[in-house]
């Protein structure tokens, strides 16, 4: 019979009016800066740099390879790299960014970047409430703003962390001992310190390993 | 005292009126009666967006604006300052006047329309002897400002929309009318005042409304259908239709213009709205002979948010029709349901009263309602489709 569809369509609609009055459960919505859901593992907003240990400047991973900044498919990255080396977090002399500048307003979050970092210095944040009043230099961010530590890193991707760590670790065992077995080889003949000759050796490996 | 406060606005602008030099009384009369109008109207229109807002969250299992203020209810406040902050855009290929006039023409023609609606007892802007005339005369306006805005902005969008508001208001047009005949044969005054006293008298408890006989009934459903069509409220709204013409005759309009368009739909629904309660819900009058001490406005507002929130719930739960079907269901039901739905109006009105009158009358309204509904709902059978030249 006509209509007899409608009565059954406005009675559903009348439960769930007053339904959501009654119970809870029926409202999905999540109402967002009082309430928040608890953030999904493989968020991602922008990227962020990776440093290890306490000071940025000098724990920063990223060596100035240039490979993101090429591969990035907007060409968001800007990149100056260093005439000289400095110190890493490990006191290994390296390369380092002089300016690390993203502009998100380009950014596509494509974690490209992430991808083909050979250093895991790259990786993607979590943090999607950014806006600002400057859309120039507010969104332009520097090497300052973009550093993050790697207990960061930890916190908002800790399955993928720890993957990264331990093959840092591992990479990291493994150079150690082939440093050691190299300096082993060396004092056995020239009985040389081994210090010194053990961060030359070893840093072409690293960069080629990787 | 019941009395005292039941015409309490009518003692007021009497009041008012004393203190005016006897030349500019009767502009300042009609005046008091307007203003109050051009008033209460609008801001019932800023309840019923929030309101309805509200509802259509529930309804989905939402909570609807709860930001703006207590619970959002200060939502149409925001909404107004936005428009009025708003630039407004105007094609450059518009016909800028008629760009200009026909949100304006549309808000007037709406506010027209209130003239002759009585509010309370006693509380009428202009008690025309053809105010039910006048009325749909007034209406039909909408259709003219609607059009102007179609054309004006001179858009296909506009114009499609446009096409589809004139096709769908004259085609139930027709059934509004006629749906309404069988009130003024009823009380035979085409006054709305005087078809509101037909209906204030009570037996027993019982009101006389003339939705209380099969005839009343199957005009008064027929007329909120028409309503709901006139006002291009959903399932009807195929002259905004937002997914297929996005927003049809006003997508050319922002700002505060808009807002108008807006104003002038919701004006439109509570007039049409109000002139069901007149002819079929008895007016101003209250439901039982117990509960008349309740003032009169009272009762009309109440069965107008009433009639709204119908509207509303209506809206949270069909889908839009298609075009076809939309006409289908004016040419071939309502037009039928309310030319047969006068002849019983006839039948009632000359046969006596009693058991026999109630039976032949609801047979003359269900027969004719699951005869023509099984014609609307045949499905014409398609078969494959097979083309001449590209196969």
């Amino acid at each position: 019979m006509l209509g007899e569809g409608i009565l059954k369509g406005l009675a559903e609609t009348a439960r769930n009016f007053l339904g959501s009055y009654v119970s809870k459960d029926r409202l999905t919505t999540v109402q967002f800066p009082e309430e928040r859901l608890p953030h999904i593992e493989a968020a991602r907003s922008f990227p962020f740099l990776v440093y290890d240990g306490e000071d940025w400047q000098q724990g920063m991973r990223c060596v100035s390879c240039l490979i993101c900044e090429k591969e990035c498919p907007p060409k968001c990255i800007f990149i100056e790299k260093s005439k000289d080396k400095k110190p890493d977090a490990i006191g290994k002399p390296q390369f380092y960014p002089v300016a690390f500048n993203i502009d998100v307003s380009v950014c596509m979050s494509c974690q490209i970047c992430v991808e083909v970092c050979p250093f895991d210095a790259i990786k993607m944040d979590i943090e999607f409430e950014l806006s600002t009043n400057d859309r120039f230099g507010g969104l332009l961010w520097n090497k300052e703003r973009l550093a993050k530590p790697n207990t960061y890193y930890g916190e908002i991707h800790p399955t993928e962390a720890a993957a990264v760590d331990a093959q840092l670790a591992e990479e990291r065992a493994k150079l150690e001992a082939k440093a050691k077995l190299a300096a082993e080889a060396k004092a056995a003949t020239v009985a040389a310190p081994p210090a010194q000759p053990l961060r030359e050796t070893s840093e072409p490996t690293e960069g080629s390993g990787a | 005292m019941p009395e005292m406060v039941d015409q309490i606005f009518v003692i007021c602008k009497h009041w008012l009126l004393g203190f005016a030099p006897a030349g500019v009384q009767p502009i300042f009369s009609a005046l008091l009666s307007v203003v109050p109008v051009l008033v209460v109207f609008p801001l019932l229109f800023a309840i019923t967006t929030v309101l309805e807002r509200k509802g259509l969250g529930r309804i989905q299992n939402r909570y609807g604006p709860n930001r703006v203020g207590p619970c959002g209810f200060f939502q149409p406040i925001a909404d107004a300052i936005k428009s009025l902050a708003k630039e407004d855009v105007v094609p450059d290929t518009a016909d800028r006047v008629a760009h200009f006039l026909a949100p304006l023409l549309l808000v007037a023609a709406a506010f027209l329309a209130y003239a002759v609606l009585p509010i309370g007892r006693n509380m009428v802007v202009a008690n025309l002897n053809a105010g039910v005339l006048f009325f749909f005369a007034v209406g039909s306006m909408v259709e003219l400002a609607v059009f102007m805005a179609g054309w004006a902005s001179r858009s296909k969008y506009s114009l499609l929309g446009a096409m589809r508001a004139i096709a769908q208001m004259i085609s139930y047009e027709v059934p509004l009318v006629l749906a309404s005949v069988v009130v003024i044969m009823a009380a035979g005054s085409l006054s709305t005042v005087a078809i509101v006293n037909a209906q204030a008298s009570y037996t027993g408890i019982w009101p006389h409304w003339f939705v209380f006989t099969p005839w009343g009934f199957a005009g008064f459903v027929l007329f909120m259908i028409a309503a709901t069509a006139e006002s291009n409220r959903s399932p009807f709204d195929l002259p905004e239709g937002e997914s297929e013409i996005i927003a049809g005759y006003y997508i050319e309009y922002s700002g505060f213009k808009f807002a108008l368009f807006f104003l002038g739909e919701y004006l439109g629904m509570f007039a049409t709205s109000g002139m069901a309660i007149t002819l079929f819900l008895g007016g101003w009058a209250a439901p039982f002979s117990f509960l008349t001490w309740i003032p009169s406005y009272v009762w009309f507002f109440a069965k107008l948010l009433t009639l709204i929130a119908g509207f509303i719930w209506i809206r949270g739960t069909l889908p839009r029709l298609r075009m076809d079907q939309l006409m289908n269901f004016a040419w071939k039901f309502m037009l039928p349901m309310t030319l047969l739905n006068i002849f019983t109006a006839g039948v009632w009105h000359f046969t006596p009263a009693g058991y026999a009158r109630w039976l032949v009358c609801v047979a003359l309204v269900v027969a004719p309602f699951l005869l023509l509904s099984r014609g609307l709902q045949q499905e014409k059978k398609y078969g494959m489709r097979s083309y001449r030249f590209a196969e």
